[in-house]
């Protein structure tokens, strides 16, 4: 064998040993620090300083960001950590490189405030950031949306939430639900069709797979919270009738009440307990739903299980 | 190490330092003393994270530069001046050749990033008048910044071997800027599926990762750097290198001296 | 053993950028040189004759065929410390001197470490740049870098010596002591192989020469059999005012031309005397009488000549040539 056929040999080899082992240190790298990009914004949370570092390309660092956050949000909850720190620095340093991103409020609106695992627990920093948006948006009307949106779930402050819904709808460009969710939050704040009105809007005012899915769980949410109290009224209107509490759904069939026994939107048949209270068979699997529970219990939040989330991301 | 690696080792740093490469450090060295003493006087409390960010950047930048523009050089220099000929018509082969350079390049640069680390560590001690135990972690991070130029300079010898010096250069610093995002690249490829994410993952992961290696606002703001990320960045940036000089190694090997 | 064994090298470089097409830049090429010869490789610019060198110096590759050198394959790095290589129109490090620059070749050389110094500067003095051994290389003049490269090309004492264009560069005083130094390498037993275009270079130093033209080997002799004294002629030049050339002159198979009021006549040396007695006779007034010694440039042109014929018969002599070596 040649002098330089060796060499090419030993070059070859070498080159394919030291590309597997480079690829093999990057995993474990990664592995080890894995947000690593989003920490960034733990540093960087003055936009002065990034405008200025991003010598003018402050759009495509806004990007960056804005993909750091997404992914963020999604790393977490995948890994049911529940921390979500870095959410509201990485959506600042965002809107603050680029005021117009629209889907970053929108993003801020539904998991800022929700308190972990659903969300980082932050009304405040959501309100800020809403706010924020309007100021350097004011003929966006989904910002407006987003704002009463976040007063009516998450504080429950009906005339703000009425308040930011008419400015909203008094826009040139709005939506046609608008001016009603403005009208509803003052005659019927609190009731299920109100809230249905408010997660379909949100359901349909964006392409983001994660608010989707959140407002369809919400959705469901609504519907038992809604059947579970109609049935209580039934069950009210058994004791009035006969004086006593029905022991069985049969009961109630019999008396003429409700046809068949009614079930939840997975399918399961609604338990009536001895108390005439209604609750579910497993609450586990439908989420924020605040009727149906044993009393005492807090509504249940999304699982750690991440399966909902991936499919989410791959629409 | 084979005496004909060091020799030729030696002759590129020779060059470098007489070329007058190392007067960029009095262009760090104004920078850095410009920036304490005018940081000095107007911020309080945050004097150290200035100087920290600010130096080591500059340490990162300056040698990044150097590494290209020594670095695409390094061969192709040698073809259109003919001194080559001379070189490899002696009892040198082609690899020693081309492993000598990168060692001679990245010897310029360690001897450069020692002068410019006493820099930074000297506008710490201005500020701060005194030494901190958090400031090993500044220790660390020029070691990685080091590493990031091991790995700047077996790029620029890569394409310096096939490539003229302006191409050469364009495609070092286009990886190096891709690099620097290489983080953000690889959370794009986990959230995209199909064909896709399978080409943005082998991206992410072929591009030189000059991300995990640049922890200096880690260390600006005290944070220790964990061991296993030292030992596991050394070993990346070692294999890496290696892989790229035994890259230009084969193309080197094939080229026709015209 | 032959010191170089050239063995149908042949290369061709694609040339174009969308249809590449072969270019012949080497014929196949055979050639033997024996140990302690110094042959000269003759040819116009772009001929073939440093495409051969960068070839045996592995600088380029071969698209077909091998050479040996010392007995060994051209591309075993154990034969490149018995090789001296100086490029055509050489160009060093200039950010070195002279010193350092030979220590760095000598480094690399293998030359050990005690006496390398000694040795340096010897081949300082031996190329008559001792006194400006210090200065770095980029304030020397042309003529000064050749020196450096001869010096470097001798530096390892190599059994075997290319040389591109030695002289190219030179004013007449280091042409002299290029010539000088090629003699003191055939007194020392080492093979030369020099390419050069200037013929007097070749006919002064060369035991044998090669013509090359258009990448291919036209011809090999030996000089001597070349310039030997059967072939040669003299050359008379006299005073004719009636412009008329004597018959005797004539006879004795000169060929004449007339300009202005001289005659310039051409004829075997073996005529020599009897064409002066034929000028006393007539009374003519001799001008010059100089040996005609033009026969490797004779030889030169003949080779260069596109006449099938040459070309066919160059070949049988290459062939005949490496074949007998």
């Amino acid at each position: 064998m040649s002098a330089t056929r060796r060499v090419n040999l030993v070059a070859i080899a070498v080159l394919l040993c030291s590309m597997a082992g480079a690829m093999a240190s990057l995993f474990v790298i990664d592995h080890q620090r894995s947000n690593s990009a989003a920490q960034e914004a733990l540093y960087l949370r003055s936009s002065k300083v990034l405008r200025r570092l991003s010598l003018g390309y402050t759009g495509l660092l806004a990007d960056i960001y804005w993909t750091r956050a997404v992914q963020y949000f999604g790393e977490q909850h995948h890994s049911g950590s529940g921390d979500f720190r870095l959410l509201a620095p990485l959506l600042e340093v965002t809107t603050e490189l680029d005021p117009k991103l629209l889907p970053a409020y929108q993003f801020g609106a539904n998991f800022l405030a929700p308190k972990p695992p659903s969300g980082a627990g932050l009304p405040g920093a959501a309100l800020a950031l809403m706010q924020y948006g309007i100021e350097h948006n004011p003929d966006q009307w989904r910002l407006y949306y987003n704002l009463g949106f976040l007063y009516y779930t998450e504080l429950k402050d009906y005339a703000k939430a009425a308040d930011a819904f008419k400015r909203g709808a008094a826009l040139p460009v709005t939506n046609e639900f608008m001016p009603i969710l403005a009208a509803r939050m003052a005659q019927h704040a609190g009731e299920f069709d109100t809230a249905r009105m408010l997660w379909v809007t949100t359901y349909q005012s964006t392409k983001e797979a994660r608010i989707r899915q959140n407002a369809v769980e919400h959705l469901l949410a609504l519907q038992v919270d809604e059947e579970v109290t109609q049935l209580e009224r039934v069950v009210e209107k058994y004791r009035d009738q006969s004086g006593r509490l029905p022991t069985s759904m049969s009961d109630l069939e019999r008396a003429g009440f409700i046809r068949g026994t009614p079930t939840d939107p997975k399918g399961y048949r609604y338990h009536l307990m001895a108390d005439g209270r209604i609750e579910v068979q497993h609450p586990e699997q439908i989420y924020f739903i605040t009727k149906g529970l044993p009393p005492g219990a807090e509504p249940p939040q999304p699982p750690r299980e991440p399966q909902a989330a991936a499919k989410a991301d791959s629409k | 190490m084979n005496s004909r690696i060091v020799c030729i080792a030696f002759n590129t740093f020779r060059e470098a330092v007489r070329d007058r490469v190392l007067y960029n450090l009095i262009a760090f060295a104004v920078l850095l003393s410009g920036a304490s003493i005018l940081v000095g006087e107007i911020s309080i409390d945050i004097e150290r994270l200035v100087v920290v960010n600010l130096g080591l950047t500059a340490v990162s930048l300056f040698g990044v530069v150097i590494a290209i523009f020594i670095g695409i050089g390094l061969v192709s220099k040698e073809i259109e001046r003919r001194t080559l000929y001379t070189v490899l018509s002696r009892p040198v082969r082609r690899w020693e050749f081309v492993v000598g350079k990168f060692f001679g390049l990245t010897g310029t640069l360690v001897v450069n990033t020692f002068f410019m680390a006493l820099g930074v560590f000297l506008a710490l001690l201005y500020v701060a008048h005194k030494f901190e135990k958090m400031d090993v972690w500044v220790l660390a991070a020029l070691y990685f910044i080091v590493l990031q130029f091991l790995i700047v300079c077996a790029l620029a010898l890569f394409f310096s071997s096939f490539s003229t010096p302006l191409m050469s250069a364009v495609f070092t610093f286009a990886l190096f800027v891709i690099g620097s995002l290489a983080d953000d690249l690889r959370g794009f490829a986990r959230i995209t599926h199909g064909a896709g994410g399978w080409l943005a993952t082998a991206i992410a992961y072929l591009v030189p990762n000059f991300s995990a290696l640049n922890v200096i606002n880690l260390v600006a703001h005290g944070g220790p750097v964990p061991g296993s990320l030292i030992l596991y960045n050394t070993l990346y940036a070692l294999l890496y290198s290696a892989m790229a000089v035994s890259g230009a190694v084969l193309i080197f090997q094939r080229r026709n001296l015209k | 053993m032959a010191a170089i064994e050239i063995l149908d090298l042949e290369k061709s470089y694609l040339v174009g950028f969308w249809r590449k097409r072969p270019r012949l830049a080497l014929r196949p090429l055979r050639l033997t040189i024996e140990e302690g010869e110094v042959f000269g490789f003759l040819g116009p610019n772009g001929a073939g004759k440093t495409t051969t060198l960068k070839l045996l110096m592995g600088l380029v590759f071969p698209t077909a065929g091998t050479a040996r050198l010392l007995g060994c394959a051209m591309d075993d790095p154990r034969v490149k410390s018995q090789i001296g290589f100086l490029p055509e129109q050489p160009y060093f490090y200039d950010h070195l001197s002279a010193r350092e620059l030979l220590n760095y070749y000598a480094q690399l050389s293998g030359v050990p470490a005690k006496g390398r110094s000694a040795r340096v500067e010897q081949m300082l003095a031996r190329v008559g740049l001792s006194d400006s051994a210090g200065m770095q290389l980029r304030k020397f003049s042309k003529g000064m870098l050749q020196r450096v490269g001869l010096a470097q090309a001798i530096l390892h004492d190599p059994k075997l010596v290319f040389l591109d264009e030695p002289m190219s560069g030179l004013d007449p005083m280091g042409r002299r002591e290029v010539r000088d130094l090629i003699q003191q390498l055939r007194s020392e037993g080492k093979t030369v192989f020099f390419s050069t275009h200037i013929l007097s270079d070749a006919e002064a130093l060369c035991d044998r020469v090669g013509v090359i033209h258009q990448g291919e080997l036209r011809g090999v002799g030996a000089v001597a059999e070349l310039t030997s004294g059967k072939q040669g002629k003299v050359e008379i030049v006299f005073y004719a005012p009636e412009q008329k050339v004597p018959l005797a002159l004539t006879g004795l198979g000169a060929e004449a031309r007339i300009s202005g009021d001289m005659v310039n006549a051409v004829l075997p040396e073996a005529q020599q005397e009897a064409a002066l007695d034929v000028l006393r006779r007539e009374r003519i007034k001799l001008i010059s009488l100089t040996p005609v010694r033009s026969s490797l440039e004779e030889y030169y042109i003949q080779k260069l000549r596109p006449s099938p014929d040459a070309t066919e018969a160059g070949r049988e002599e290459a062939d005949r040539k490496g074949a007998g070596a």
